[in-house]
């Protein structure tokens, strides 16, 4: 059934998380095993509110979302930040 | 008629400009990133005095940052802040209203040029920045460009000619949205909603608006005015309107309050949402 397949193709939490630590690994140039799921990624990754953007704009085009501004304020982790875009998903 | 060297090219402390292979190309170069403010504006009245010589030998005109952080950031806040908190209040609001009214003309200027005109657009493309591209017939993004409207934020609306601009190119309902949420949006959103034209991968977008001019360029030019003349009015009604509102809205206490809070914050790019 394709609603089934669906939902057997949408990635878990944990495999979206995995991908969002991936990513800001390679663009912002942190060792992978570095980043933990409930790290402040401010701190973790060393980005100002400009780079913040650049990350959030490589998300959105990563998992194919929107993810409106307000419904991140606030979010300084990557887990919580998976969780955001899992709902979007 | 050969153009004289003043006229050509400019070498600004905002931006510049040059004539290569029939088309203009106006580039933004003011740190932290491209603020709209009085030497900005002083600069972009210049290009405007020269804009009608340049038009003669060229067939376009692409606007662009040679700024990483993006196109535009908009107004500069901080110096409208320290300008106002300069002097008083009504003087503070007839310094904003010639300050909007120069800016108008040159962007109605630019965006009636009979030439065709291209926003070739990446990073930061907020407030000022969003309405200086609205101004130009094509918008070309660059996939990491980022839209957005932030002006209620401060208790105002953009003033720059944005909504009567956004809505001249969207249906009603987007434009409520990104106006009252003031959300950012990326460059395949804005393609969605049909107002970029073009999304190209990073670092293209100079590039691909150097093409697409190269394009219009085989074609007759007083066709291409006339029929730029039909399809993309100039909403002059709604844009003297906008610069009333804006007045009204700026002489209230809580704008002053947002502006303070905005140059206090310690944040680069303070904004950003």
């Amino acid at each position: 059934m394709p609603n089934k397949m669906k939902a057997n193709d949408m990635p878990t939490a944990d495999h979206t998380l995995d991908e969002i630590l991936n990513l800001a690994s390679v663009h912002f140039k942190v060792p992978r095993d570095k980043l933990k799921p409930d790290d402040d990624f401010f701190k973790a990754l060393g980005i100002d509110s400009l780079q913040t953007l650049e990350l959030l704009t490589r998300l959105e085009h990563h998992f194919h979302v929107e993810l409106p501004d307000y419904e991140l304020q606030g979010v300084t982790d990557f887990r919580t930040l998976a969780g955001k875009i899992q709902a979007r998903l | 008629m050969k153009l004289s060297p003043s006229h050509s090219a400019h070498d600004g402390k905002a931006l510049s400009w040059r004539v290569r292979e029939g088309v203009i190309e106006l580039a933004l170069h003011r740190e932290p990133c491209n603020e709209l403010g009085s030497l900005a504006l002083d600069e972009l009245e210049q290009f405007a005095d020269a804009f009608g010589s340049l038009q003669r030998e060229a067939h376009a005109l692409i606007i662009y940052s040679d700024l990483k952080a993006g196109f535009c950031a908009g107004a500069d806040l901080r110096e409208l802040y320290r300008r106002s908190q300069a002097m008083d209040k009504t003087e503070a609001l007839k310094g904003v209203r010639d300050f909007l009214e120069r800016i108008h003309r040159v962007l109605n200027l630019i965006d009636a040029a009979p030439l065709t005109t291209i926003a070739a657009v990446h990073g930061v493309t907020f407030g000022g920045g969003f309405e200086l591209a609205l101004a130009c017939d094509l918008i070309i993004a660059d996939k990491m460009a980022r839209f957005c409207f932030p002006e209620l934020r401060l208790g105002l609306i953009p003033g720059f000619g944005g909504i009567p601009r956004l809505k001249r190119d969207l249906g009603n309902a987007v434009v409520r949205d990104l106006l009252l949420t003031g959300r950012s949006f990326n460059a395949t959103k804005a393609q969605q909603i049909g107002l970029v034209s073009q999304v190209v991968a990073e670092g293209e977008a100079l590039r691909a608006a150097r093409a697409t001019a190269a394009q219009l360029g085989k074609f007759d030019p007083d066709t291409a005015a006339a029929a730029k003349r039909f399809i993309k009015p100039i909403p002059h009604d709604e844009l003297r309107q906008e610069i009333d509102l804006f007045c009204e809205l700026f002489s209230r206490p809580a704008v002053e309050a947002g502006l303070k809070k905005f140059v206090d914050s310690t944040e680069a790019q303070p904004y950003l949402p």
